[in-house]
Protein backbone atom coordinates (compact mmCIF):
# COMPACT_ATOMS: atom_id res chain seq x y z
CA UNK A 1 0.00 0.00 0.00
CA UNK A 2 1.40 3.15 -0.89
CA UNK A 3 2.06 6.27 1.07
CA UNK A 4 -0.65 8.15 -0.22
CA UNK A 5 -3.37 5.11 0.72
CA UNK A 6 -1.84 5.29 4.47
CA UNK A 7 -2.81 8.26 4.88
CA UNK A 8 -6.27 7.88 4.33
CA UNK A 9 -6.70 4.48 6.16
CA UNK A 10 -8.11 6.42 9.18
CA UNK A 11 -10.93 7.70 6.88
CA UNK A 12 -11.53 4.60 5.56
CA UNK A 13 -11.63 3.09 9.06
CA UNK A 14 -13.95 6.01 10.25
CA UNK A 15 -16.31 5.05 7.32
CA UNK A 16 -16.51 1.47 7.99
CA UNK A 17 -17.17 2.27 11.61
CA UNK A 18 -19.79 5.19 11.01
CA UNK A 19 -22.05 2.30 8.15
CA UNK A 20 -21.43 -0.69 10.67
CA UNK A 21 -23.11 1.33 13.40
CA UNK A 22 -25.87 2.48 11.56
CA UNK A 23 -26.38 -1.51 9.71
CA UNK A 24 -26.26 -2.46 13.53
CA UNK A 25 -28.25 0.23 14.81
CA UNK A 26 -31.28 -0.38 11.62
CA UNK A 27 -30.94 -4.41 12.35
CA UNK A 28 -30.82 -4.20 15.76
CA UNK A 29 -33.89 -2.59 16.00
CA UNK A 30 -35.36 -4.88 13.45
CA UNK A 31 -34.00 -7.89 15.01
CA UNK A 32 -34.70 -6.86 18.61
CA UNK A 33 -37.94 -4.68 19.11
CA UNK A 34 -41.05 -7.03 18.80
CA UNK A 35 -42.73 -6.39 15.24
CA UNK A 36 -46.48 -5.57 15.62
CA UNK A 37 -47.86 -3.26 12.56
CA UNK A 38 -50.49 -1.46 12.27
CA UNK A 39 -52.06 1.04 10.00
CA UNK A 40 -53.10 3.10 12.80
CA UNK A 41 -49.13 3.40 13.92
CA UNK A 42 -48.16 5.29 10.53
CA UNK A 43 -51.52 7.17 10.42
CA UNK A 44 -51.40 11.50 11.60
CA UNK A 45 -51.14 11.71 15.01
CA UNK A 46 -54.10 12.76 16.85
CA UNK A 47 -53.89 15.89 17.55
CA UNK A 48 -52.73 16.56 13.68
CA UNK A 49 -54.97 16.45 10.57
CA UNK A 50 -54.65 14.81 7.61
CA UNK A 51 -53.04 15.89 4.54
CA UNK A 52 -55.23 18.42 2.54
CA UNK A 53 -52.89 17.75 -0.25
CA UNK A 54 -50.02 15.82 -1.04
CA UNK A 55 -46.26 17.43 0.17
CA UNK A 56 -44.65 17.48 -3.36
CA UNK A 57 -45.47 20.98 -4.22
CA UNK A 58 -43.52 22.87 -6.61
CA UNK A 59 -40.86 24.66 -5.89
CA UNK A 60 -39.80 28.65 -7.12
CA UNK A 61 -37.89 29.01 -10.01
CA UNK A 62 -35.28 31.06 -7.76
CA UNK A 63 -34.17 28.24 -5.69
CA UNK A 64 -32.73 27.08 -8.76
CA UNK A 65 -30.92 30.17 -9.42
CA UNK A 66 -30.23 30.46 -6.28
CA UNK A 67 -27.88 27.28 -6.71
CA UNK A 68 -26.66 27.44 -10.02
CA UNK A 69 -24.38 30.21 -8.80
CA UNK A 70 -23.81 28.68 -6.11
CA UNK A 71 -22.37 25.90 -8.53
CA UNK A 72 -20.42 28.73 -10.37
CA UNK A 73 -18.80 30.19 -7.45
CA UNK A 74 -17.87 27.30 -5.84
CA UNK A 75 -15.97 26.45 -8.90
CA UNK A 76 -14.47 29.53 -9.00
CA UNK A 77 -13.60 29.07 -5.53
CA UNK A 78 -12.23 25.48 -6.50
CA UNK A 79 -9.91 27.35 -9.12
CA UNK A 80 -8.66 29.12 -6.14
CA UNK A 81 -6.84 26.11 -4.22
CA UNK A 82 -3.99 25.03 -6.78
CA UNK A 83 -3.10 28.50 -7.49
CA UNK A 84 -2.95 29.41 -3.72
CA UNK A 85 -0.33 26.42 -3.25
CA UNK A 86 1.78 26.84 -5.84
CA UNK A 87 2.21 30.65 -6.42
CA UNK A 88 5.50 30.61 -5.64
CA UNK A 89 6.60 28.51 -8.27
CA UNK A 90 4.23 30.11 -11.09
CA UNK A 91 5.55 33.54 -10.98
CA UNK A 92 3.59 37.12 -11.91
CA UNK A 93 2.40 35.22 -15.04
CA UNK A 94 0.04 32.66 -13.15
CA UNK A 95 -0.97 35.14 -10.53
CA UNK A 96 -2.39 37.84 -12.97
CA UNK A 97 -3.60 34.85 -15.16
CA UNK A 98 -5.84 34.22 -11.47
CA UNK A 99 -6.86 37.84 -11.11
CA UNK A 100 -7.89 38.33 -14.98
CA UNK A 101 -10.14 34.68 -14.18
CA UNK A 102 -11.14 37.00 -11.53
CA UNK A 103 -12.58 39.88 -12.90
CA UNK A 104 -13.96 37.58 -15.50
CA UNK A 105 -16.25 36.10 -13.03
CA UNK A 106 -16.38 39.70 -11.32
CA UNK A 107 -18.04 41.16 -14.16
CA UNK A 108 -20.83 38.36 -13.84
CA UNK A 109 -21.27 38.93 -10.33
CA UNK A 110 -21.33 42.95 -10.87
CA UNK A 111 -24.11 41.66 -13.27
CA UNK A 112 -26.65 39.68 -10.86
CA UNK A 113 -26.19 42.28 -8.21
CA UNK A 114 -27.31 45.18 -10.63
CA UNK A 115 -29.90 42.46 -11.86
CA UNK A 116 -31.15 41.83 -8.44
CA UNK A 117 -30.69 38.22 -8.57
CA UNK A 118 -29.55 38.04 -5.04
CA UNK A 119 -32.61 39.74 -3.64
CA UNK A 120 -35.52 37.64 -2.61
CA UNK A 121 -38.37 40.12 -2.69
CA UNK B 1 -4.69 -7.12 -2.41
CA UNK B 2 -6.20 -4.81 0.32
CA UNK B 3 -6.54 -2.03 -1.87
CA UNK B 4 -7.80 -4.52 -4.59
CA UNK B 5 -10.42 -5.61 -2.33
CA UNK B 6 -11.44 -1.18 -1.50
CA UNK B 7 -11.69 -0.73 -5.05
CA UNK B 8 -13.96 -4.03 -5.74
CA UNK B 9 -16.32 -2.22 -3.00
CA UNK B 10 -16.52 0.97 -4.18
CA UNK B 11 -16.78 -0.13 -7.51
CA UNK B 12 -19.58 -2.27 -7.01
CA UNK B 13 -21.40 0.42 -4.63
CA UNK B 14 -20.68 2.70 -7.63
CA UNK B 15 -22.41 0.63 -9.79
CA UNK B 16 -25.21 -0.58 -7.84
CA UNK B 17 -26.12 3.09 -6.75
CA UNK B 18 -26.14 3.85 -10.83
CA UNK B 19 -28.53 1.64 -11.83
CA UNK B 20 -30.83 2.17 -8.83
CA UNK B 21 -30.86 6.64 -9.66
CA UNK B 22 -32.07 4.85 -13.31
CA UNK B 23 -34.69 2.38 -11.91
CA UNK B 24 -35.74 4.17 -8.76
CA UNK B 25 -39.28 5.51 -8.85
CA UNK B 26 -39.40 8.23 -6.95
CA UNK B 27 -36.91 11.29 -8.24
CA UNK B 28 -35.86 12.00 -4.73
CA UNK B 29 -34.74 8.90 -4.07
CA UNK B 30 -32.66 8.88 -7.31
CA UNK B 31 -30.82 11.94 -6.46
CA UNK B 32 -29.97 10.37 -3.00
CA UNK B 33 -28.37 7.40 -5.09
CA UNK B 34 -26.60 9.76 -7.26
CA UNK B 35 -25.16 11.43 -4.19
CA UNK B 36 -23.86 7.87 -2.88
CA UNK B 37 -22.37 6.82 -6.60
CA UNK B 38 -20.45 10.65 -6.33
CA UNK B 39 -19.06 9.50 -3.30
CA UNK B 40 -17.73 6.33 -4.21
CA UNK B 41 -16.57 7.72 -7.12
CA UNK B 42 -14.74 10.07 -5.26
CA UNK B 43 -13.09 6.60 -3.23
CA UNK B 44 -11.82 5.19 -6.28
CA UNK B 45 -10.33 8.84 -7.38
CA UNK B 46 -8.67 8.76 -4.21
CA UNK B 47 -7.46 5.11 -4.67
CA UNK B 48 -5.89 5.91 -8.19
CA UNK B 49 -4.42 9.02 -6.14
CA UNK B 50 -6.30 11.51 -7.94
CA UNK B 51 -6.89 12.95 -4.09
CA UNK B 52 -7.65 16.42 -5.45
CA UNK B 53 -10.22 15.07 -8.50
CA UNK B 54 -11.58 13.26 -5.34
CA UNK B 55 -12.37 16.59 -3.08
CA UNK B 56 -13.12 18.70 -5.96
CA UNK B 57 -15.96 15.67 -6.66
CA UNK B 58 -17.32 15.65 -3.39
CA UNK B 59 -17.11 19.52 -3.00
CA UNK B 60 -18.10 20.33 -6.32
CA UNK B 61 -20.81 17.40 -7.04
CA UNK B 62 -22.14 16.21 -3.97
CA UNK B 63 -22.35 20.14 -2.79
CA UNK B 64 -23.44 21.85 -5.74
CA UNK B 65 -24.79 19.65 -8.37
CA UNK B 66 -26.39 17.24 -6.00
CA UNK B 67 -28.84 20.10 -4.42
CA UNK B 68 -29.26 21.65 -8.59
CA UNK B 69 -30.78 18.36 -9.04
CA UNK B 70 -32.89 18.11 -6.12
CA UNK B 71 -34.14 21.29 -6.68
CA UNK B 72 -34.91 20.77 -10.19
CA UNK B 73 -36.75 17.13 -9.63
CA UNK B 74 -38.49 19.77 -6.59
CA UNK B 75 -39.62 22.20 -9.03
CA UNK B 76 -40.71 19.60 -11.92
CA UNK B 77 -44.45 18.99 -11.58
CA UNK B 78 -43.84 15.20 -11.86
CA UNK B 79 -47.25 13.29 -11.17
CA UNK B 80 -46.29 9.76 -11.40
CA UNK B 81 -49.60 8.26 -12.68
CA UNK B 82 -49.25 10.50 -15.52
CA UNK B 83 -45.40 9.52 -16.29
CA UNK B 84 -46.80 6.40 -16.09
CA UNK B 85 -49.27 6.59 -19.16
CA UNK B 86 -46.15 8.18 -21.09
CA UNK B 87 -44.36 5.09 -21.48
CA UNK B 88 -45.61 3.15 -24.43
CA UNK B 89 -45.37 6.50 -26.24
CA UNK B 90 -41.99 7.13 -25.60
CA UNK B 91 -40.72 3.50 -26.05
CA UNK B 92 -39.75 3.85 -29.60
CA UNK B 93 -37.73 6.44 -29.34
CA UNK B 94 -36.38 5.46 -25.88
CA UNK B 95 -35.37 2.47 -27.60
CA UNK B 96 -33.57 3.77 -30.43
CA UNK B 97 -31.46 5.95 -28.56
CA UNK B 98 -30.47 3.02 -26.06
CA UNK B 99 -29.65 1.53 -29.21
CA UNK B 100 -27.36 4.13 -30.83
CA UNK B 101 -25.56 4.91 -27.31
CA UNK B 102 -25.17 0.49 -26.97
CA UNK B 103 -23.71 0.41 -30.79
CA UNK B 104 -21.61 3.53 -29.43
CA UNK B 105 -20.01 1.80 -26.07
CA UNK B 106 -19.81 -1.55 -28.19
CA UNK B 107 -17.41 0.46 -30.79
CA UNK B 108 -15.37 2.10 -28.28
CA UNK B 109 -14.92 -0.85 -26.00
CA UNK B 110 -14.08 -3.26 -29.06
CA UNK B 111 -11.39 -0.68 -30.70
CA UNK B 112 -9.95 0.54 -27.73
CA UNK B 113 -6.28 -0.65 -27.18
CA UNK B 114 -4.04 0.34 -24.74
CA UNK B 115 -0.66 1.64 -25.14
CA UNK B 116 2.01 -1.21 -24.42
CA UNK B 117 4.46 1.21 -22.51
CA UNK B 118 1.82 3.18 -20.81
CA UNK B 119 1.17 1.03 -17.72
CA UNK B 120 4.86 1.08 -17.00
CA UNK B 121 5.65 4.29 -18.25
CA UNK B 122 6.27 7.18 -14.99
CA UNK B 123 3.65 9.70 -15.27
CA UNK B 124 5.24 13.34 -16.00
CA UNK B 125 5.42 14.69 -12.51
CA UNK B 126 6.32 11.63 -10.13
CA UNK B 127 3.06 11.26 -8.15
CA UNK B 128 5.91 10.47 -4.80
CA UNK B 129 6.98 14.03 -5.49
CA UNK B 130 4.63 16.52 -5.82
CA UNK B 131 0.86 16.43 -4.64
CA UNK B 132 -1.73 16.55 -7.04
CA UNK B 133 -2.73 19.97 -6.48
CA UNK B 134 1.25 21.21 -6.72
CA UNK B 135 1.09 19.47 -10.36
CA UNK B 136 -2.08 21.27 -11.22
CA UNK B 137 -1.05 24.42 -10.37
CA UNK B 138 2.27 24.22 -11.60
CA UNK B 139 0.24 23.89 -15.24
CA UNK B 140 -3.00 25.29 -15.06
CA UNK B 141 -2.59 28.97 -14.70
CA UNK B 142 0.42 29.40 -16.61
CA UNK B 143 0.76 26.36 -19.58
CA UNK B 144 -2.75 26.33 -20.17
CA UNK B 145 -3.88 29.50 -19.91
CA UNK B 146 -5.83 30.04 -22.69
CA UNK B 147 -8.33 26.91 -21.21
CA UNK B 148 -8.26 28.46 -18.19
CA UNK B 149 -9.60 32.06 -19.42
CA UNK B 150 -12.15 30.26 -21.68
CA UNK B 151 -12.84 28.43 -18.25
CA UNK B 152 -14.00 31.53 -16.93
CA UNK B 153 -15.91 33.04 -19.84
CA UNK B 154 -17.60 29.63 -19.88
CA UNK B 155 -18.91 30.49 -16.09
CA UNK B 156 -19.50 33.72 -16.92
CA UNK B 157 -21.81 32.91 -19.75
CA UNK B 158 -23.66 29.81 -17.66
CA UNK B 159 -23.89 32.78 -14.68
CA UNK B 160 -25.46 35.28 -17.13
CA UNK B 161 -27.51 32.78 -19.10
CA UNK B 162 -29.28 31.41 -15.71
CA UNK B 163 -29.92 35.12 -14.97
CA UNK B 164 -31.33 35.72 -18.35
CA UNK B 165 -33.59 32.85 -18.25
CA UNK B 166 -34.47 32.52 -14.89
CA UNK B 167 -35.18 35.76 -13.21
CA UNK B 168 -38.80 37.28 -13.83
CA UNK B 169 -39.89 41.11 -11.92
CA UNK B 170 -42.69 40.12 -10.49
CA UNK B 171 -45.44 42.86 -10.39
CA UNK B 172 -47.01 44.08 -7.24
CA UNK B 173 -44.36 43.21 -4.60
CA UNK B 174 -44.04 45.14 -1.52
CA UNK B 175 -40.22 45.64 -0.67
CA UNK B 176 -38.55 48.90 1.58
CA UNK B 177 -36.93 51.33 -0.29
CA UNK B 178 -34.47 52.91 1.44
CA UNK B 179 -33.57 56.00 -0.62
CA UNK B 180 -37.14 56.87 -1.25
CA UNK B 181 -38.12 56.69 2.53
CA UNK B 182 -35.16 58.94 3.40
CA UNK B 183 -35.70 61.60 0.26
CA UNK B 184 -39.43 62.04 1.45
CA UNK B 185 -40.07 66.05 3.11
CA UNK B 186 -42.41 66.81 5.96
CA UNK B 187 -44.15 68.77 3.67
CA UNK B 188 -45.47 66.05 1.11
CA UNK B 189 -46.48 63.40 3.18
CA UNK B 190 -47.70 65.89 6.25
CA UNK B 191 -50.56 68.13 6.40
CA UNK B 192 -51.81 70.62 8.98
CA UNK B 193 -55.16 71.15 9.33
CA UNK B 194 -57.11 73.86 11.50
CA UNK B 195 -60.09 72.09 13.43
CA UNK B 196 -62.75 74.07 14.48
CA UNK B 197 -63.76 72.86 17.79
CA UNK B 198 -66.81 70.49 18.05
CA UNK B 199 -66.59 69.94 14.11
CA UNK B 200 -64.10 67.17 13.65
CA UNK B 201 -62.07 66.99 10.45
Amino acid sequence: MSDILREYLPILIFLAVAIGLCLAMVIGSLVVVKQRPDSEKVSAYECGFEAFNDSRGQFDVRFYLVAILFIIFDLEVAFLFPWAISLGGIGLFGFWSMIIFLGVLTIGFVYEWRKGALEWE
Amino acid sequence: MIQALIFYVFAAITIASGVMVVSSRNPVHSVLFLILAFFNAAGLFVLIGAEFIAMILVVVYVGAVAVLFLFVVMMLDINFVELRQGFMKYLPIGLLIGVVIFAELFFVVTSWVIAPDLITAAPAPDPNAVTNTHALGALLYTRYVYLFQSAGLILLIAMIGAIVLTLRSREGVKRQRISEQLSRTPDETVEVVKVQRGEGV
